[in-house]
């Protein structure tokens, strides 16, 4: 089914102490391609999502089995450099959170802590990652303004050009668009079609139809394990597993 | 599992399509009837009745898109209403061709009887089995009866050649008086066997509608 993997879970357990969240997930994921993962509240999925670029490690009883490749090499490897994966796979979170800096300073952040120096390089890929967020014709002309006077929907359009900015190959996001209004979701929705071509995304949603706008594949989580993975358009018209069948349509309390 | 309100909504446009499946199914029994009785207060009945047809198939079609626009239907909710609108569609396609069916027999009773019916009741017979084979494919979700109407219909193109050949060489060619009564039993045939190209279309939508695969243009695989 998947033609060129850049993500691939081997076998994928993870524990928060006793508790066993994820079991033995298998699943390959496709570069320049948009995954969405479904499941009910504590099926996994965002486990599974933070697990790509380690962010549950910062979780004191977090324990894994298991491998995760990127683009061929094993990220729970224990010589890995945290910062070069968090480098190459970027995070949108639920909540928008602009740190309390200008918008400018928001989307440069990441250049900066990469000890980017070059002004004119800032300027540009600020200028460039907003053109790609879709954010620079609403903000152009007030880049010195407060991240915090943006509404919702800009605001998270700034993380997303602040997670875009540093070049990453992947973007992870969990539940982007959940707190925001339909005009802003359609913009994010959108954007996410405009990113695929340079990016790989896996966005972790709640909102099934969701899903059915914008991925090309859909993994199905329930109680940690990996239902069904499939091509998004067989999985909303046709799924496989019985269980899927249920979730999807509502039936599943 | 979970009761849904929408269950009872997909229920009623279950309910509304045999509603219209039963009324086109009468039509072209009683366009059959009609013919066979050369009854011109049948074939008028039916003429009358189309607009109750008519009626169901446009509440049925509104119906559909307000489910479509509000509940976002997927999976198997949203297969079952894609194909429930096919279906209704074909329904009332049939329903249309009896009342056509229903004008020729008007003029034929006009006139003096051309021959005695051998052929046309036999694929009037069959246009009602496999109208009634593919609805009751629907309504039990049977994809053998569904495949046992798309294979009849090679039968009923086969007795749609018969009788045209006949009535071009045997009346139209032989005696022009004949013509518009023959022309008019022509168009019967034509009629009929149009309605069992429509009951194979409802046939293949429920093949689609049970197993997510679409089946058309492609019958040899799925008929073996």
């Amino acid at each position: 089914m998947i033609n060129n993997v850049v993500i691939e879970a081997k076998n994928f357990n993870f524990y928060y102490g006793d508790v066993r969240a994820l079991a033995d997930v298998n699943m390959k994921i496709e570069k320049n391609s948009v995954t969405g993962i479904i499941g009910p509240s504590g099926c996994g999925k965002s486990t599974f999502l933070r697990s790509l670029n380690l962010m549950n490690n910062l979780i004191p009883s977090a324990k894994y089995e298991g491998e995760i490749l990127i683009d061929n090499e094993d990220i729970l490897n224990k010589e890995i450099d945290v910062v070069a994966l968090r480098r190459k796979v970027g995070m949108v979170f639920q909540k928008s959170n602009p740190f309390p800096k200008t918008i400018f300073e928001n989307v440069a952040y990441g250049l900066r802590i990469n000890g980017v120096k070059d002004k004119e390089f800032i300027d540009h890929r600020i200028e460039e990652s907003l053109r790609g967020s879709a954010l620079w014709d609403e903000v152009k002309d007030r880049l010195h303004a407060s991240a915090f006077d943006l509404s919702g929907g800009q605001q998270q359009r700034l993380c997303i050009a602040r997670a875009m900015a540093v070049e990453p190959e992947i973007l992870l996001m969990d539940e982007p668009a959940s707190a925001l209004d339909p005009t802003a979701t359609l913009k994010i929705e959108e954007l996410i079609q405009e990113l695929k071509s340079k990016y790989t995304i896996i966005i972790v949603t709640h909102n099934m139809q969701q899903a059915a706008r914008v991925s090309n594949y859909t993994a199905f989580f329930m109680m940690g394990k990996l239902v069904e993975y499939n091509k998004t358009n067989l999985m909303f018209t046709n799924p496989e597993n019985k269980i899927t069948e249920d979730y999807i349509t509502g039936r599943f309390g | 599992m979970v009761e849904r309100h929408f269950d009872e909504e997909l229920q009623e446009l279950n309910s509304k399509i045999l509603k219209i499946a039963s009324l086109s199914e009468e039509s072209i029994f009683l366009a059959i009837e009609a013919l066979k009785k050369r009854d011109s207060e049948i074939a008028q009945n039916i003429i009358i009745n189309d607009v109750k047809v008519d009626e169901f198939e446009l509440a049925i079609e509104d119906f559909s898109i307000e489910l479509l626009a509000r509940r976002q239907p997927l999976a198997s909710d949203l297969r079952f209403i894609t194909t429930g609108m096919r279906i209704n569609a074909e329904l009332e396609r049939i329903a249309d061709l009896s009342v056509n069916i229903a004008h020729r027999v008007m003029d034929l009773c006009k006139q003096p009887t051309l021959k005695p019916l051998v052929h046309i009741p036999m694929l009037g017979d069959l246009a009602i089995r496999m109208v009634k084979g593919s609805i009751d494919s629907f309504v039990n979700r049977d994809l053998e009866a569904a495949r046992l109407v798309i294979k009849q219909d090679g039968e009923a193109n086969t007795l749609r050649t018969i009788i045209q050949k006949e009535l071009v060489e045997e009346y139209m060619i032989k005696d022009c008086s004949t013509v518009p009564r023959a022309i008019s039993l022509f168009l019967v045939a034509q009629h009929l066997e149009r309605i069992c190209d429509h009951a194979k279309y409802i046939a293949e939508d429920v093949i689609y509608l049970v197993s997510a695969r679409s089946i058309k243009h492609k019958h040899e695989g799925i008929l073996k």
